[in-house]
């Protein structure tokens, strides 16, 4: 230690070792500090309110925190609240999986290439990621649209003037174009690092190629296949500008329900109701990714 | 090249090309059944892509590959007789000992009970037993090694292929079970066909050998035809230690020394052709000739030096001597009917005529 | 070439390659699409009517639009330096230093990257609520930029910190014992050896924030606008052209900042190889 040095004949005592390491926790919680407060303040407080109101009751001027109640919790079980649950449910993971099929064969296409391929393929993935995601929804509204593109490829075709806008197809194209991405990302990162000599040795002990599949490579790109799933899965559940670009009244999803919870309906308790039932959801989600042995998402 | 009647596997005319890089270039190769068979080079030799060619994890971009007989060139490895113990092993981490033994009975068919049973036998004759239920990264080095062998083995393969087996295990460990491995062989009776670049391991081991080197195979032989008799510059300098003396063929008999001293040195290269007569240092008979200037051999092999440097190994004494031109490595055992000689000595150096060959490059 | 068995070749591997050049179009013929649609001479954003820059023209004309854009780029940078100065340390923290509540930090460090946007959002709108009854202040810049600066922490540190475990303890402390004191081997070998994730972390928090819709939405007050949210605001009213034009001029935007994060990245590259 820097501080040591003038020190030369102090012995070193159990005191110094102890006190020494004392000050490399403080330097630590010090330089922690000021990003842990803020997070405190600004997410762990704000977390707790959302608590706080999805128990409040909805007064005609705003919300009443006095008279802690489920009322909100009750809701979910009403018809037109669990259908809107059930369909975002299987929306989203509809779109998991088109984007884990499409994702699969990407990534281990990609895995299995030269290194220069690789670098360029991954570039080809990261830019749609970068790119304004309002943006590229928006492509597929131009797409889309009345007369637009796909319209008129249909009808080139012979099958009519297609109509796919505000529709839940819509709906799950965009979420797919928007969330793939982040399903190949992981899944790619999984698959490199399995060990080709083991797909080998599969190979060797007579699996055929879709068993050496089954029993070596998609066990072990598990934690990869997880994390794209919760992040593809998540976000599509909470999906708001995805709906409200492509989709029409049919597709209310449960994100942009809580949106409209807040912004038209003024019903902030149910809203932060909702909000916590879409929060318990992605903390149970990500809960089985760490217990399933992944490390980092 | 010896005949082999029936060999397990036959590589005829096989060449393998990566993009630009010729990996393995046109090899004709014979390996008999039950033979312990090494092939031995320098990294990126060619001898891997060869093994991985025989085990269908690879396939030739030319030429005909037999097992048995029957050609197997293109045919995927879960259709192929033959089995791979992989370098740094390859056992599936997220199956136990007993899994990953059974696993190749399972994918032939065998049902569970019967594979169980025949893993276990497996994992019992390599010593494993009662770590059935171990995952990979619970055992040592060694007992991956054996875990690797039994998976193996269990399949009874016709051949089994190893591919640097024994490269990540300490000194002790890689000894105790060179000699491990040549035991089950001589039990099984099948062909091991290994592939190393430690030449001692290949010397010790294998009934034959065959030296690569950029994608050549430059001799294939027994141990020791391969150290006595090397094929050309290369093999003698990568199997064993060796002195090359530079020099020029004169005729079948006398080979010319870069200092103009003619040595007696049977071989069958034309006269002119520019060859290195390889010493091995232990070869070399080393005596102290005083101030005696007269030439040492009697049969025109010999040379005169001075000691530069010894130095002590333990088992052997190494001199570094000097001659006319160059520095010489010779040794003798460190016995105590063996004279030391001390660093300044005039000394004169002769070999017998098994001692010597000529090699070109 | 002749193929190997983890690299098939035959009609595994074709389908294999096509199924890549599959999500390759569908990666990119929107984008392309949107383009050329915004140079179209027609009312409806989706049929061709001729060339014409009419549209970025209008996009020229239009305070509304160039003001959400002005706001934008200065939420962005507000939020972008603060977060990385305080996500640079939370990475040096918790990579470099054990101290009570460690654990629990790096879990809540995490939490805003995956908390799906509108949680995040409504968490905020409820917060800044009860903050303005209880001290009186208006929504706009502030609000949203101290809601950006909340979820673009965790992204900062995670890529700092991606970079400090690459890097080995073994450089500060060569550092310290060639004389330099913690805070020289700061300066001269930690800082230079983590640069290249401070400005990967940097482009990212720019991006994100530049992005946002759900969050600003919420947070923000009357009067007060960003570009997406301006955008977003035009798209629920019914698409028009200069739409595209904008989303064409975001897009570009955006691709500057991919460049600029190849750039980055490049950089990186170089620096471990001459390491």
């Amino acid at each position: 230690m820097a501080t040591t040095v003038e020190t030369i004949a102090e012995a070193v005592t159990p005191e110094f070792e102890h006190s020494n390491e004392r000050l490399r926790r403080r330097r630590g919680a010090l330089l922690a500090l000021p990003a842990y407060l803020y997070l405190i303040i600004f997410f762990v407080i704000p977390f707790g309110i959302v608590v706080v109101y999805s128990f409040a009751t909805r007064t005609r001027f705003g919300t009443d925190l006095s008279g802690w109640n489920l009322n909100s919790y009750r809701r979910l079980g009403d018809d037109l609240v669990r259908d809107v649950l059930f369909r975002s449910a299987w929306l989203a993971l509809l779109t998991t999986v088109v984007c884990l099929v499409l994702a699969y064969p990407f990534s281990y296409y990609m895995a299995t290439r030269s290194e220069r391929t690789r670098n360029l393929m991954l570039v080809f993935v990261m830019i749609p990621f970068w790119t304004n995601f309002l943006v590229r929804t928006y492509a597929w509204r131009v797409i889309l649209g009345t007369d637009g593109p796909y319209s008129q490829l249909t009808s080139a075709v012979g099958l009519g003037s297609g109509r796919l806008l505000f529709t839940q197809v819509a709906v799950v194209l965009g979420l797919v174009y928007g969330f793939l991405p982040f399903m190949i990302l992981p899944l790619y990162a999984s698959i490199e690092r399995v060990d080709p000599r083991l797909l080998e040795a599969s190979r060797d002990l007579y699996a055929t190629g879709f068993g050496t599949f089954r029993r070596i490579l998609l066990p072990l790109s598990m934690p990869g296949v997880i994390a794209g799933s919760i992040l593809v899965f998540v976000p599509s559940l909470g999906a708001y500008v995805t709906p409200s670009i492509l989709g029409g009244a049919k597709t209310t999803l449960l994100g942009s329900y809580i949106v409209t919870q807040f912004l038209s309906a003024r019903d902030f308790p149910f809203g932060a109701a909702l909000s916590f039932v879409l929060m318990i959801v992605m903390l149970s989600a990500t809960l089985i990714y760490f217990r399933k042995g992944g490390r980092t998402l | 090249m010896e005949d082999i009647k029936n060999p397990a596997v036959e590589l005829t005319g096989v060449t393998k090309r990566f993009d630009d890089v010729i990996a393995v270039d046109t090899i004709d190769l014979r390996i008999a059944d039950g033979e312990f068979f090494a092939m031995l080079g320098p990294s990126g030799c060619g001898k891997t892509t060869t093994l991985r060619m025989i085990a269908g994890l690879e396939f030739p971009t030319q030429g005909s590959l037999k097992i048995f007989g029957d050609e197997v060139g293109t045919l995927p490895p879960n259709k192929r007789p033959v089995n791979t113990v992989f370098q740094n092993y390859a056992l599936f981490p997220h199956m136990n000992v007993l899994d990953n033994a059974s696993f190749g009975l399972r994918m032939q068919g065998v049902d569970k009970g019967e594979a169980a049973q025949r893993a276990r036998e497996a994992i019992e004759m390599v010593r494993l037993g009662g770590m059935e239920k171990r995952k990979p990264n619970q055992l040592s080095g060694g007992q991956q090694q054996r875990v690797a062998l039994a998976r193996a083995l269990v399949n009874r393969p016709k051949v089994l292929l190893l591919d640097e087996p024994l490269g990540a295990l300490d000194l002790k460990l890689r000894q105790e079970m060179q000699h491990e491995l040549k035991e089950l062989q001589r039990e099984l009776g099948v062909s091991f066909v290994f592939v190393t670049h430690d030449q001692e391991e290949a010397l010790t081991m294998s009934d034959r050998i065959a030296v690569m080197d950029h994608g050549k195979l430059l001799q294939v032989g027994s141990p020791d035809e391969i150290y006595e008799h090397p094929a050309n510059r290369f093999v003698a300098d990568f199997i064993g230690q060796t002195n090359f003396l530079d020099g020029t063929v004169r005729d079948s008999e006398t080979v010319v020394l870069a200092n103009g001293s003619a040595v007696a040195a049977p071989s069958r290269h034309t006269a002119g052709t520019k060859v290195a007569l390889s010493l091995r240092p232990e070869r070399i008979i080393i005596r102290d000739r005083g101030d005696n200037e007269a030439q040492p051999g009697t049969d025109g092999r010999g040379l005169n030096g001075v000691i530069r440097d010894v130095t002590y190994m333990g088992n052997s004494l190494a001199y570094t001597v000097a001659i006319d031109w160059m520095e010489v490595e010779v040794r003798t055992e460190n016995r105590p009917s063996v004279a030391r000689l001390n660093p300044g000595t005039n000394v004169a150096l002769t070999w017998l005529d098994t001692g010597a060959s000529v090699v070109a490059d | 070439m002749s193929g190997s068995v983890v690299r098939p070749t035959g009609k595994t591997g074709r389908l294999l390659a096509a199924n890549a050049w599959l999500v390759y179009l569908f990666f990119y013929a929107p984008i392309v699409v949107l383009v050329i649609y915004s140079f179209s001479d027609s009312r409806n954003v989706g049929v061709w009517g001729g060339f014409t820059l009419d549209w970025y023209e209008d996009f020229g004309n239009s305070r509304q639009a160039k003001g959400a854009l002005t706001n934008s780029l200065k939420v962005a940078v507000a939020s972008t330096v603060v977060a990385v100065v305080l996500g640079t340390m939370s990475a040096l923290a918790i990579e470099r230093y054990r101290f009570r509540g460690r654990a629990f930090f790096d879990a809540l460090l995490y939490l805003p990257v995956i908390v799906p946007d509108v949680t995040m959002a409504v968490m905020l709108l409820l917060f800044f609520a009860e903050a303005a009854s209880l001290f009186g202040f208006s929504k706009g810049f502030a609000t949203i930029t101290l809601s950006h600066i909340a979820f673009s922490i965790s992204f900062v540190s995670i890529v700092v910190r991606a970079r400090i475990s690459g890097m080995s303890e073994q450089l500060e402390e060569a550092a310290m014992d060639l004389y330099a004191t913690r805070r020289q081997a700061f300066r001269y070998v930690t800082l230079p050896a983590i640069m290249p994730g401070i400005t990967g972390g940097a482009l990212l928090a720019f991006t994100l924030s530049l992005d946002d819709v759900v969050i600003t939405e919420f947070v923000t007050g009357p009067g007060w606008t960003t570009l997406p949210v301006f955008v977003f605001g035009l798209i629920r009213k019914g698409v028009t052209p200069l739409i595209n034009a904008i989303s064409v001029i975001m897009l570009i935007a955006s691709m500057g900042l991919v460049a600029l994060s190849l750039l980055a990245e490049r950089a990186r590259g170089d620096r471990g190889s001459e390491a």
